[in-house]
């Protein structure tokens, strides 16, 4: 065994067409709450630079092609949305991959929708598995990524398996159930598993720290036996540099990633209030104001559906 | 005496992986108890143990099941199933996934551990899941068949398996002589016309004790062995009591929410039905030895008669 994990990019890395797409995400996240009338706005614009880097900056394999013909490729990594409540964010990121229609975004937590409040496997492409329940996404990233392994121990095929992406919120790390978890992923040197944290600083009640203080989680992980970082997670380069770089092999990644709960409308930041309600039609346009000059080089549909083929071109043989 | 339940468990794993079946095992510091441990003996690389800690043990199961496995969990069934309530329902069964909940030491007959280990609630929690199917085995023969249609099936499943060593219902040694039951259906191991007692698990065995007592004194019990208690054999407990009139439920399991429950819903709407339920009426359990405590809760022969007799009154 090799001491180090390449990482074998599945498209090049184009910072601006991620940030773009990171805005588009956001004022798709606004719209489709303004239009349920309820939701998580927070949680959802404070994760949206990194799933937009995960699914837009070349680092997921992932094919949303075989997903609309009925099957699933098997090389595909997989994105796991712990803090399930912030489905509006992976919901945008799905769309504008290919997954579905953007239209679908009016019917997010109506009466038989696709787009549930909460993500749903079994209604919504591109979902993995169904979340909601906090604390439970990092033992199910473990399990899949053990899962992955013992596959590709049975096949021989010699292919690293895929990488498991989990993305927690920093709140969501006060269930016990993420710290066996944590050993867990350590103790069979899971390193295809992917944990970022969305360290917002803020839960429902208030500030993490004055809620139940967390302290140092990269330092906690690290004490668990993980390869740990911390990043800027709104800055974009820096968060694919980190979701890329050469790391130490039989080890679990944990990405701290500080962000702003809210950002990117100027009213949400860093409010607490603003983890679980909806913006009305006038709040969701002055958001829309503030995001939409932001659109630089605007990702037309074809711009986006060039880039998505080129991820299910590459897929198959570029996996890492 | 036949072997426990939960021997069947680990032995049936190992037929399942040598017969190329994609099984894993996921324990929690119980392996050798469960019997999972066999699995560790002799297919490493198919055993996980989470250690002291369920919850990430059922999660970890559900994400390998994501993967194509059918992972079977273990630990003991209160921690194995209560302990992990929310983890079973928002990731195993809301997905609908392979992961079959398997814990043993249920009931009483843990024994001496006492009333924290004894678990009497757990069909009740396990039943009322959307996706899940529940299976209550009486004997090692029908355990091993419970394990093999679980695994082979898609979807949760709740076994529930015991510590203690039972009478051998099934098989050609056996107290019916009746061969390897299909798991999916409720089987009329003994025929009568004057009541119909219907158990599952340990208590089977009690029940056709009771209407060996029952004929005796010259009544004719008909005695049910509801193993699958999701989704339930309605057919063949409506065709008995039908005939009967007369029901006594007999679960080693709280009398709340329990096999005697789910038969009362049914039967309370399609044919109403005198009915008796024997169980552990809503208290804990106790330490002593298991012959003890089916006595002690009146969980045996005699009471289960007792109950049938008081119905022909």
């Amino acid at each position: 065994m090799s001491h180090t994990r390449e990482f074998s990019p599945s498209v090049d890395f184009d910072p601006q067409f991620v940030s773009s797409q990171a805005t588009q995400m956001r004022i798709d996240i606004v719209k489709m709450l303004s239009y349920a009338g309820s939701g998580h706005p927070g949680g959802s614009l404070s994760a949206a630079d990194i799933v937009a880097t995960l699914y837009f900056g070349g680092v997921m394999n992932y094919d949303p092609q075989a997903e609309l013909q009925g099957s699933r490729a098997p090389w595909r990594d997989r994105f796991i949305l712990s803090k399930g409540h912030a489905a509006p964010v992976q919901y945008a990121a799905l769309a504008r991959a290919g997954y579905f229609d953007a239209q679908e975004f009016k019917t997010l937590r109506h009466l038989g929708a696709m787009l549930q409040g909460h993500p749903d496997a079994s209604k919504c492409p591109g979902v993995e598995v169904s979340t909601g329940s906090l604390g439970q996404g990092l033992s199910i990233a473990a399990g899949l990524a053990q899962g992955l392994m013992l596959k590709g121990q049975m096949d021989k095929d010699g292919q690293a398996p895929p990488r498991v992406y989990v993305l927690l919120g920093d709140g969501e790390l006060q269930e016990g159930q993420n710290w066996e978890a944590a050993l867990y992923a350590a103790h069979y040197g899971l390193d295809n598993v992917v944990a970022i944290v969305d360290r917002n600083m803020l839960q429902i009640d208030g500030n993490t720290e004055d809620v139940m203080t967390l302290g140092d989680v990269a330092a906690k992980f690290e004490a668990f036996g993980w390869e740990a970082t911390t990043i800027d997670g709104h800055d974009i380069p820096a968060v694919h540099q980190a979701l890329t770089r050469v790391r130490t092999t039989g080890k679990p990644y944990v990405i701290v990633a500080d962000t702003v709960k809210g950002k990117g409308v100027s009213f949400m930041e860093d409010v607490a209030g603003w983890h679980g309600v909806a913006p009305c039609a006038e709040q969701c346009a002055t958001a829309c104001a503030e995001l939409e000059p932001q659109l630089s080089c605007i990702a037309s549909a074809g711009i986006i559906a060039a880039k998505a083929d080129t991820v299910s071109a590459k897929g198959g043989g570029a996996n890492g | 005496m036949g072997k426990a339940t939960r021997a069947a468990f680990g032995e049936t794993l190992l037929e399942l992986i040598s017969e190329g079946h994609d099984v894993v095992a996921v324990e929690a510091d119980l392996a050798g108890s469960t019997t999972t441990g066999k699995v560790e003996e002799h297919y490493p690389e198919r055993f996980f143990n989470a250690g002291i800690a369920e919850a990430n043990m059922v999660g970890a199961a559900a994400g390998l099941a994501l993967a194509g496995q059918v992972a079977f969990t273990g630990s003991f069934a209160v921690f194995g199933t209560g302990r992990v309530y929310d983890q079973i329902r928002n990731t195993v069964c809301y997905n609908n996934l392979d992961v079959k909940i398997a814990p043993t030491h249920s009931g009483v007959t843990v024994g001496p551990d006492g009333g924290s280990h004894q678990m009497l609630e757990d069909i009740a929690l396990m039943r009322v899941l959307p996706n899940m199917r529940v299976l209550v085995p009486a004997d090692y023969v029908a355990a091993k068949a419970a394990v093999r249609y679980a695994a082979t099936t898609p979807g949760p499943f709740y076994i529930r398996l015991g510590r203690a060593n039972v009478p051998s219902v099934y098989g050609s040694d056996s107290i019916t002589g009746i061969d390897v039951p299909d798991v999916t259906k409720a089987h009329v191991i003994r025929t009568g016309k004057d009541v119909t007692i219907a158990a599952c698990g340990i208590e089977v065995a009690q029940a056709i004790g009771a209407a060996e007592l029952l004929a005796l004194e010259g009544i004719e019990a008909e005695v049910i062995d509801v193993m699958c208690v999701k989704p339930l054999d309605i057919e063949t407990l409506v065709g008995s009591v039908s005939k009967t009139g007369r029901l006594v439920t007999a679960e080693e399991h709280s009398v709340l929410g329990g096999m005697g429950s789910a038969v009362s819903e049914v039967l309370s709407e399609v044919l109403p039905t005198p009915t008796r339920r024997i169980g552990v009426v809503d208290q804990f359990g106790t330490s002593g030895n298991p012959d003890e405590l089916i006595e002690y809760f009146s969980l045996d022969a005699a009471s289960i008669a007792a109950a049938a007799k008081e119905l022909l009154v």
